[in-house]
């Protein structure tokens, strides 16, 4: 274990907490403009919910700030800003999307409550989850719980031709893949913490690669058929992508042994090329990535093609808040899967390239948190959320806009659904708890009855 | 455990940064091609979600606007008179597209023009709602009207033209339509559209008869032909007799080309010949002058050439690489020439503008919405088909032909007026109705202020009445009256 870089005094240590306030001003009142700015475009008037909105999201952004204050002083004082805004902004573009009568009922007010639930979970967390080292002791319960999670899915109906969803008649559905990428961090966190040493040494040098003994490659092995068994059964290419991903990069940083990214790599690939040839939906998603503009067999326009012409009108600086026509994209997408489609075309380039940094600082935050942790758990736990969530985003947001063909997965907090948000919620309240471990000062030392003892005297 | 950790920071710097190149290839790169993309629903949306500018004639404008509820688009377009307009306007249907001059013009009249970038940034800072720019055509409304109610029920089409500026002013086409019956996106506009469409409507009424339809000119293309002979130096003195027989055999055939009706042909002079409409005298000039000396004349002339003026009339024909025979039967307007409606108009402008022919043009002006001019059309030359001094000759001849030829219909007291009819024969054998043709100009002390061409395809006509002095030189004159404000 290498030494942390952030230097640790005894006293004085700023806590940054005045900071985190003023930023979180800024992120509450963007979206409550930008949600004046809906108003005004679609109806020429200031939504009477404004007031409401506004002192709802403040409130909520104001309890957190008050409960890190108390419970997590000395975490980083980005991360929540930055979740708070990405909510916000999402709830408005949930909102603005419900002004078009066309897209069905209105999900914004169901969004705030998700909202709301994420927020409470988030200090749910922080109040209860004292030190994140506390998870480790569930290192195997939570192996059982996520493989639990994720594979529940498969005896419930396929919604759009993805079987991720848990449907509860009467209450809603759940999206089990979302708690279950926290969990499955904690697990491989644990694990990997025990087993590293083993992993990384015993190996056999092949081909200028070393290569693991057998029995240590057993578990990445299950990870592996488990997201393929994900894939096949679920047809999910997101998650299975995302839980393989995230194994690989955690493998790689608990070892440091860059073979397991090549042997990784070389096991995605090999999965992804028979899935993406043999599964027929996913041979869809491809084909709809290499040729995006083409036309449905019915002769209509595509959401592939109707989501890269929002892209490409909102131009540089897009038609403003309300003024686009995202709606285009039809049903339920633009507010779930596509809701980065009506950011581009709104807010341009511009809008949509800062939504991005936001995302690359959450992320970037997440990452200097696994740097700065001291305890080789809170490293591989945070670099695991992190990496999950630059993941997920890297998948959404390069298959919305045409980089890597489109998979079924939701932009973090910006999306319409409550497993996600919720969830997502959970995730920063875990990273914050690690950075306030991490950049607490360390006690002073305590004075020690044998320090006088101890003295050492000088002779002349 | 650090240091895979920062390559871990690398990578997802890495992801970041392939997601932000991408987002910048999506929205800048391809921006303008995926807005412009024929499926993207936007650019019709756009071109609705204002009033579009109008389409202005003499000060007042022929188009309009009405809000349309229920769909997509916020404005629908509506036009005043318009079956008489529509050959200039064409028509912007939210189902169906632009053509003519609302297509031409789309961008500006709907306000996306760049040209109008200034004005649109001015009304956005101003909070105003964004508006279109305003066309003002050259078009006469007096000249259009007299155009679109002589040919009345009968198929045809007008053109008339300034010579001395190329400046068009009436341009008619019947059967016409309405294009304000499908400019929305309902049911009744659809099945508007569906009834008018050629594969339902064999008079094809949308079919722009004065740009888009060539006809064989029959006769009036002897004023090309006696053009050509000027210019060659064939015929220097139009009173001197030339060399022709009664009957004139086609080189190298046994076909023997007669005249219509008993009519003094043989060694009549060139005044004669055009006044009488003599075919063997023109046909025997323009085998003698051969297939280039006519071919250039021809094109000078504007054949073989599409005009935009801005919209696009179609180009109209002198075959090339032709036997004698033909071409003495092309000089005649017969064969496989064929011209349009625009084209003949010209002809008759070149020679009346003392043998400069001018650039054809419709648009006189775009105007922004502030009303400040954003660009005016300045008359250009396109070719002198023939020197003044010929250019006078024929002039001379073209009034003889008014004043005691064929042409006498379009005679207007006070007035100088020069014309030919024809009567172009067409259909295998000639078993089809004849076109009625006349081209005529009307000359003032201040030079030519219009040169009009008028084209009667009429099915229900006698036979025999069809000729172009009969049917088509009172349009041509009501048109030209029109202008001269008599």
């Amino acid at each position: 274990m290498s030494t942390s870089n952030t230097t640790i005094t005894s006293i004085g240590a700023p806590n940054r907490r005045n900071t985190e306030l003023a930023l979180l001003v800024f992120a509450v009142a963007i979206p409550v403009f930008a949600y004046a700015n809906v108003g005004l475009a679609k109806n020429n008037s200031v939504p009477a919910g404004l007031l409401g909105y506004g002192l709802g999201l403040g409130a909520l952004a104001g309890i957190a700030h008050l409960l890190v204050r108390k419970f997590a002083p000395y975490a980083d004082p980005l991360m929540l800003p930055i979740a708070t805004l990405l909510n916000g902004l999402g709830l408005v573009l949930i909102w603005r999307l419900d002004q078009e009568p066309r897209l069905g009922k209105a999900m914004a007010p169901n969004q705030l409550l998700w909202s709301t639930l994420g927020v409470a979970l988030f200090v749910a967390v922080l109040v209860f989850l004292k030190d994140h080292r506390i998870l480790q002791r569930y290192t195997y319960i939570s192996m059982f719980l996520s493989l639990a999670l994720l594979v529940a899915p498969v005896f419930f109906p396929a919604v759009y031709g993805a079987r991720i969803w848990i449907t509860l008649p009467g209450i809603g559905s759940l999206q089990p893949g979302e708690f279950a990428k926290i969990i499955i961090t904690v697990f491989f966190a644990g694990y990997l913490m025990v087993k590293r040493d083993a992993l990384a040494l015993a190996s056999r040098r092949f081909m200028g690669l070393y290569l693991p003994r057998g029995r240590d490659l057993g578990p990445i092995l299950v990870i592996w058929a488990m997201s393929m068994l994900i894939l096949v059964f679920e047809t999910d290419l997101g998650t299975s992508l995302l839980f393989f991903g995230l194994f690989v990069i955690m493998l790689y940083v608990a070892t440091e042994r860059t073979s397991w990214i090549v042997f990784g790599l070389l096991l995605s690939a090999g999965g992804a090329a028979v899935v993406g040839s043999a599964e027929p939906h996913v041979k869809v998603r491809v084909q709809d990535w290499l040729h995006p503009l083409k036309l449905a067999a019915n002769g209509g326009v595509t959401e592939t093609a109707q989501s890269m012409y929002a892209f490409g009108s909102g131009g540089l600086f897009g038609s403003g808040l309300g003024q686009g026509y995202s709606r285009l994209i039809g049903g339920i997408a633009p507010k779930s899967d596509y809701i980065l489609a009506t950011v581009g075309e709104e807010l341009g380039l511009a809008g949509l390239m800062a939504v991005l940094l936001l995302y690359a600082l959450l992320i970037e935050r997440g990452i200097r948190t696994a740097l700065a942790a001291r305890d080789p758990f809170g490293k591989l736990l945070a670099i695991g959320l992190s990496g999950a969530f630059a993941l997920q985003v890297f998948v959404v947001a390069g298959g919305v806009t045409g980089l890597i063909p489109l998979t079924g997965m939701t932009m973090p907090f910006l999306a319409q659904g409550g497993s996600s948000v919720i969830a997502n919620w959970a995730l920063v309240a875990i990273l914050l708890r690690i950075s306030d471990t991490a950049r607490r000062p360390a006690p002073s030392p305590a004075p020690s009855p044998d320090a006088e003892a101890t003295q050492v005297v000088r002779s002349q | 455990m650090n240091k895979p950790l920062r390559r871990v920071a690398v990578f997802c710097g890495l992801l970041i940064l392939a997601l932000l190149a991408r987002v910048n290839y999506v929205q800048f790169i391809q921006a303008d091609q995926l807005q412009n993309d024929k499926n993207n629903r936007r650019v019709a949306i756009n071109q609705f979600a204002q009033p579009r500018g109008d389409i202005i004639v003499d000060g007042h404008a022929i188009t309009g606007h009405t809000t349309t509820t229920g769909s997509d688009f916020k404005y629908k377009r509506t036009y005043v008179d318009g079956p008489m307009w529509a050959p200039v306007t064409g028509y912007a249907s939210q189902a169906y597209g632009t053509t003519f001059l609302e297509g031409v013009e789309d961008k500006f009249l709907t306000g996306n023009d760049d040209r109008l970038f200034f004005n649109r940034t001015i009304d956005l800072l101003t909070g105003k709602q964004k508006q279109g720019g305003n066309v003002v055509t050259t078009l006469n409304a007096k000249a259009q009207e007299a155009a679109f109610k002589g040919l009345g029920n009968k198929k045809g089409a007008v053109a008339a033209i300034d010579p001395r500026t190329g400046a068009i002013l009436a341009m008619a086409s019947t059967p016409s339509y309405d294009p304000s019956s499908f400019a929305g996106n309902s049911t009744t506009d659809e099945k508007n559209w569906v009834g008018l469409d050629k594969k339902n409507n064999t008079d094809d009424p949308m079919l722009n008869r004065a740009l888009r339809q060539t006809y064989p000119p029959g006769s009036t293309f002897k004023l090309v032909t006696a053009a050509a002979a000027l210019e060659s130096g064939k015929v220097t003195d139009i009173n001197a007799p030339t060399q022709s027989p009664q009957k004139y055999t086609l080189p190298n055939t046994r076909t023997q080309l007669i005249n219509e009706g008993n009519i003094p042909c043989q060694n009549a002079t060139l005044v004669d010949a055009l006044r009488y409409s003599c075919n063997t005298v023109f046909g025997k000039l323009g085998a003698e002058m051969g297939e280039k000396t006519m071919l250039d004349e021809a094109e000078k002339f504007g054949f073989n050439n599409e005009q935009f003026v801005p919209v696009r009339a179609s180009a109209s024909n002198f075959d090339k690489n032709m036997t004698p025979d033909d071409v003495a039967l092309s000089s005649i307007g017969q064969f496989d020439t064929a011209a349009t409606p625009l084209q003949m108009a010209m002809v008759a402008s070149a020679i009346a503008n003392n043998g400069t022919l001018m650039q054809p043009y419709e648009v006189d002006k775009l105007v922004a919405p502030n009303l400040s001019t954003i660009a005016q059309t300045s008359p250009k030359k396109l070719s002198q088909p023939l020197s003044a001094q010929n250019a006078q000759k024929l002039q001379q001849m073209m009034e003889k032909v008014v004043k005691s030829g064929t042409g006498t219909k379009a005679q207007i007291s006070g007035v100088r007026v020069g014309g030919k009819t024809g009567t172009a024969q067409h259909g295998v054998n000639n078993d089809q109705k004849p076109y009625a043709w006349f081209v005529s100009y009307a000359m003032t002390d201040q030079g030519s202020p219009v040169a009009v061409a008028v084209v009667v395809e009429d099915g229900s006509a006698n036979r025999d009445d069809i000729t172009g002095g009969g049917l088509a030189a009172p349009i041509a004159k009501s048109v030209m009256e029109a202008v001269l404000n008599k």
